[in-house]
């Protein structure tokens, strides 16, 4: 019915706080073992650029499934542009908000949470790599 | 076969990312991110269709078939739409500024 705007509405939360997040990070350079062996200075990537990571998923899923919506004429393009609305079925209509679209919200939200777990493994290991590459060449 | 169509899309993408990477000059992640988050809602979907019809969920009537991948095919189509504009509004190559302005 309108589940998509529980993502979309979220979206629009961590957009606008990757934004104000960005305006006050530090860029953070660190040492890095590449994959070809050699140790180079590298900037880590900030918790903005992983907070983005979060806005294309909301953003993308919720255009496309927008998109279903208008196919299956859930949305009209003339007000209230919301087939539930017009036809008195706004209490179902918020039922399935509250259940599917805040189950699609969170499952991409822990989705990117894995993501920040992954990246942040991935991070201490190459650190910890080249902390010990360090090591052996001293 | 909305979720289905959509989630090939996504693997494909990913596939052509990672081949690509680290340089994204065609910028593929933004069909990645979109097909995922597609996918991932799409799921969510499937998940309360499957509980409120069971196993009926996997036999869907020919015509409902049909029309799921006729929407799939159009979803795929739409997000390539979208990241064929982005492509080309942010322009990473310089293929338009280079055809907008010609050296003397």
């Amino acid at each position: 019915m309108a589940c998509f705007l529980v993502p979309a509405a979220e979206a629009v939360i961590t957009t606008v706080a990757a934004k104000m997040i960005k305006s006050g990070e530090k860029e953070e350079t660190v040492s890095v073992c590449m994959p070809d062996g050699t140790v180079a200075e590298a900037v880590k990537t900030p918790f903005s650029t992983k907070l983005g990571w979060l806005n294309k998923l909301l953003w993308g899923g919720s255009a496309l499934l927008a998109f279903e919506h208008v196919w299956h004429g859930e949305v009209v393009p003339y007000f209230p542009f919301l087939t539930a609305v017009k036809t008195g079925e706004t209490s179902e209509m918020l039922a399935e908000m509250s259940s599917a679209g805040v189950m699609m919200a969170a499952i991409v939200t822990a989705v990117w949470a894995g993501m920040l777990g992954v990246s942040a493994v991935i991070e201490r290991k190459s650190l910890r790599a080249t902390a010990s590459a360090k090591e052996s060449a001293v | 076969m909305t979720l289905l169509t959509t989630v090939f899309a996504a693997i494909i993408c990913t596939v052509v990312w990672y081949k690509n990477a680290p340089k994204s000059e065609m910028k593929v992640g933004i069909l990645c991110w979109l097909f995922w988050g597609a996918s991932l809602m799409w799921l969510i979907d499937a998940i309360f269709e499957y509980a409120e019809l069971g196993a009926a969920y996997f036999t869907p009537a020919p015509a409902d078939m049909l029309n799921d991948l006729f929407l799939g095919l159009s979803v795929v189509a739409l997000g390539l739409i979208i990241w064929l504009v982005i492509l080309l509004v942010t322009d990473p190559k310089g293929v338009i500024k280079s055809a907008l302005f010609k050296k003397k």
